[in-house]
């Protein structure tokens, strides 16, 4: 098959593409994934004509599609399945499952099959965790693999069934929400929250749409209706809830202050921590208040559009979302002269990611919004000053518009009254792994582990890693922490383990998905991750040693001095923290006392037993057959 | 001149103008701080991390923190010494470094810190990654084993040569070197011997033919002086535009 060359058709529809983007270089990222859902790969020609169309050099586009795992130089087959490996997919039997689909698709793991039909691999956390395990066919979500379903799907490629024809039924996502509170038991309707910020201030003349409005003169202004929803937001103390903590009505008013013609708003939906899903309902069953938070943003901080940057495993929300946004045009919430105020004019774009973790940090997500590697960016200056191309820009969790959104139509006390002193509101916690009620529940900031342990009926637990393998792990005798930005800060994710499994090996997934999502730009986080996850390979194959644990303290050290960004920080700690825990797990994996070597000298002669035949205990350096 | 604003390092009082960093300070003030991926005529990049230094208590990375006026910087400490130390042997043990039978051997800016730095192994296990080269180009090629992605080369084209000669792909360990063509090939690009992007590379991945050795080891760049007395030299000149040894 040569690749040199595009067919007819296939060049009108790259044409189409680029034209819809506007041949501008920015929208590259967007551009490849649509080839590459529309192709299958990326094809060398389609490069060459991407390239010339958007003037960049051809090395641009190969590094980006290098970047972002779901996009491919080379075919990966008419169907590519993607299993999720998050440690809950794991528990859930993922590896067993995948084998079973390679058996019936006669197929080895990670190679396209010889008549290019399909292949099959794995892929970091879906977030399909409460309803496990998850999968990708070409790009599209199945939750609650079984071999039954399989089977189901093996048929389907083998039938060579369009995926877009298979039955709706297969990728049916529940959104399992097991407790609501003030946020997703709220009864607003589209644009109350808009209404009830613009009534809190009369918008005179001095308080156009900011773009037009010198910072001098933005700290100036009396308050009127966009400081009076900034003040709200102040005086609700809303934090950031993607992790950090970050206030909030502070990164508003910096945006706000910032100078600039242009001002955007963007909503981080690349929510690609392992074991959090909060997002996924949000997007899937709150989409208004979504956008009603981002266009609130939008009046406070004086922005002209708007992104959500939705990851790529979320794809098939893509649709969905984009309805909403279609009607909210058409109700007069988003475009021109939203609800008929003169110059308050904000709309939204949805950009989709393509795989790759790292995108979630601010300003990684800038640079792929941008079309780019998501390499997060040297810091100062802050995307509130420069973000996207330069300007101004908010980046805010989904979780936290949300919330902003209710802020604005229900005021800040109102708001505060919930939560703690330190975290005003609620928290909506991804809640999988060992327990019977698997799902999302939102609490106030404030509640027990042991109190949401008890709600999802979990027994037996041995440990929750709460936020991701970027969080904290914690033992049983840690289970009255809180959850708040006082003891226990988190994103949202909380993994449930029993005392049936093995820490260890928890952490070893953990080291896995941090080698392969680390982008690469710094040297102690591309060569550290990689050295962690061959550490914990070797203790896991029988030959680690306690200094092999040393050397893990003397890398986490180093990671936390130098890594660029919060990945590399943090890789080490689900090993640090399973090892303070839990280390007799870690003593029964290790047998060597001193030192042993990564190398097998005995396992390096299998391939001369296999090509002589041979396997009698002579053919083994210590006289042993293989068991 | 007003008063320039300074910034301690290691207790020494250094001027800074407004928008250098603290490397750039430094180095005009003839202090040496370690660095690998920073060059005094592109813009900083922070990669490498060598140049990691403690500010007020926070370390960063030297080449991109902005030097703000009173701050108080650690550098020569044993502890930063020790963590770039470990740095390097990173960087020895992620790509296959063949010092001995190095053409670049003496002139290259790793294996001169591994000296000052007192690495003497790997202190990690090796990766032994396959790279294998590119010796499509008539009169250059690429030995990608020592590659250390400090993207100096990609600055270099982009900014000086305006080719894009070079770019990256892939990510985490699986970052590597790729060239502007669609072969793939060195011989297919545009790059000149003369390309500033020639000139830069710290280690010796871009190689002119029928040029080795043409310097013995024993009398190159950094067999005649450690690169913590000639760093320090070179870069304000550098930085100050003019390439004419003084
Ligand atoms: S810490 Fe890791 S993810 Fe962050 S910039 Fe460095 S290599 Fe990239
Ligand atoms: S080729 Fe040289 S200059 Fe370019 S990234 Fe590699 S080491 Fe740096
Ligand atoms: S010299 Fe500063 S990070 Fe490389």
């Amino acid at each position: 098959m040569s690749t040199d060359s595009l067919t007819v058709a296939a060049a009108a529809a790259l044409d189409a593409i680029l034209e819809r983007h506007g041949r501008r270089p920015e929208q590259l990222l967007q551009v490849l994934r649509e080839i590459q859902e529309h192709a299958g790969h990326v094809p060398d020609a389609a490069q060459l004509r991407i390239a010339r169309a958007l003037g960049l050099p051809l090395s641009r586009v190969r590094g980006v599609i290098g970047f972002y795992a779901f996009l491919s130089p080379v075919p990966w087959g008419r169907y590519r399945v993607l299993f999720s490996d998050n440690i809950t997919d794991r528990m859930q039997g993922n590896l067993e499952l995948l084998d079973h689909l390679c058996r019936r698709l006669l197929l080895e793991p990670g190679r396209m099959s010889e008549d290019g039909l399909v292949s099959v691999d794995t892929t970091s956390c879906t977030g399909l965790c409460d309803q496990g395990p998850g999968l990708l066919v070409n790009g599209w979500a199945i939750p609650g693999i079984s071999r039954e379903r399989l089977d189901v799907i093996a048929d389907l490629i083998l039938e060579g069934r369009p995926v877009t024809a298979w039955p709706a039924e297969l990728f049916a996502i529940a959104d399992n929400v097991r407790r609501a509170g003030m946020l997703l038991d709220n009864d607003l309707r589209p644009g109350d929250a808009l209404r009830a910020a613009l009534a809190r201030g009369d918008l005179s003349e001095v308080e156009q749409a900011a773009n037009t409005r010198s910072w001098r003169e933005a700290n100036m202004a009396p308050p009127q209706g966009p400081v009076a929803t900034l003040n709200e937001i102040r005086a609700a103390n809303l934090r950031g809830r993607g992790g950090a903590g970050f206030t909030t009505a502070y990164k508003w008013e910096s945006c706000r202050n910032a100078q600039g013609e242009q001002r955007y708003v963007v909503c981080n939906a690349d929510e690609g921590e392992p074991g959090t899903f909060k997002d996924r309902v949000l997007l899937a069953s709150h989409a208004d208040l979504v956008f009603e938070g981002m266009t609130v943003c939008a009046y406070v901080v004086g922005a002209g559009r708007g992104f959500l940057y939705l990851r790529g495993e979320y794809r098939y929300l893509l649709e969905p979302l984009e309805a909403v946004l279609t009607r909210r045009r058409r109700d007069g919430l988003l475009g021109k002269d939203i609800l008929g105020i003169p110059g308050f004019s904000f709309d939204i774009d949805i950009h989709l990611g393509a795989g790759a973790y790292v995108c979630g940090e601010e300003s990684a997500l800038i640079e792929s919004l941008e079309g780019k590697r998501g390499i997060p960016r040297n810091r100062p200056p802050y995307p509130v000053t420069h973000g996207y191309l330069k300007h101004p820009t908010t980046v805010n969790n989904v979780e936290t518009f949300c919330a902003a959104a209710l802020i604005a139509a229900r005021g800040g006390e109102w708001y505060r009254a919930t939560g703690t002193a330190k975290s005003a509101g609620t928290k909506l916690m991804s809640v999988a792994g060992d327990c019977a009620l698997p799902g999302i529940y939102e609490v106030p900031f404030g509640t027990t582990v042991a109190e949401l342990l008890e709600m999802a009926g979990a027994e037996h637990t041995q440990a929750v890693q709460i936020s991701g393998p970027s969080g904290t792990c914690i033992g049983v005798d840690e289970f009255q922490r809180r959850i708040a930005f006082e003891d226990l800060a988190t994103a949202g994710a909380f993994t449930i383990f029993d005392d049936s499994r093995d820490m260890f090996e928890v952490a070893r997934n953990y080291a896995h998905f941090f080698a392969h999502e680390s982008c690469g730009f710094c040297t102690p986080c591309r060569v550290g991750t990689a050295i962690l996850k061959a550490t914990m390979d070797k203790i896991h194959e029988g030959r680690g040693a306690p200094c092999d644990l040393h050397e893990i303290a003397q890398l986490d050290d180093v990671l936390h001095q130098s890594a660029h960004c919060g990945l590399g920080h943090t890789a080490c700690n689900p090993t640090l923290d399973t090892l303070k825990r839990f280390r007799p797990v870690y003593d029964r994996h290790l047998d060597h006392l001193d030192f042993e070597p990564a190398f097998d000298l005995d396992g390096a002669l299998r391939r001369a037993r296999q090509m002589t035949g041979r396997d009698d205990a002579d053919a083994h350096l210590d006289g042993e057959p293989a068991p | 001149m007003t008063d320039q604003p300074t910034f301690t390092l290691d207790g020494e009082e250094i001027p800074f103008a407004e928008g250098q960093t603290v490397l750039q300070a430094a180095l005009t003030a003839d202090v040496y701080i370690p660095h690998l991926c920073y060059h005094p005529e592109f813009k900083p990049h922070g990669s490498c991390k060598v140049c990691t230094i403690r500010a007020d208590g926070r370390n960063a990375a030297a080449c991109t923190l902005p030097a703000r006026a009173g701050m108080a910087v650690e550098s020569a400490s044993d502890a930063l010494n020790g963590l770039r130390k470990v740095l390097v042997q990173m960087l020895f043990a992620e790509g296959n470094h063949f010092c001995p039978a190095c053409e670049a051997s003496g002139d290259c800016q790793l294996q001169a810190l591994g000296y000052d730095l007192q690495v003497t192994t790997a202190g990690f296990r090796h990766f032994y990654p396959v790279r294998p080269v590119d010796a499509s180009h008539p009169e250059l090629w690429l030995d990608f084993n020592r590659c250390i992605l400090c993207e100096l080369c990609v600055r270099a084209s982009n900014e000086v040569d305006g080719k894009s000669v070079f770019g990256l792909s892939g990510r985490g360990a699986g970052k590597h070197l790729i060239v502007n063509a669609l072969s793939g090939r060195l011989a297919d690009t545009d790059i000149a011997v003369t390309d500033k992007a020639v000139e830069v590379c710290p280690v010796g991945v871009i190689l002119k033919k029928r040029d080795g050795f043409a310097v013995p080891i024993g009398q190159r760049r950094f067999d005649r002086s450690p690169i913590s007395a000639q760093a320090a030299r070179d870069a304000p000149r550098a930085a100050r535009g003019s390439k004419e040894d003084a």
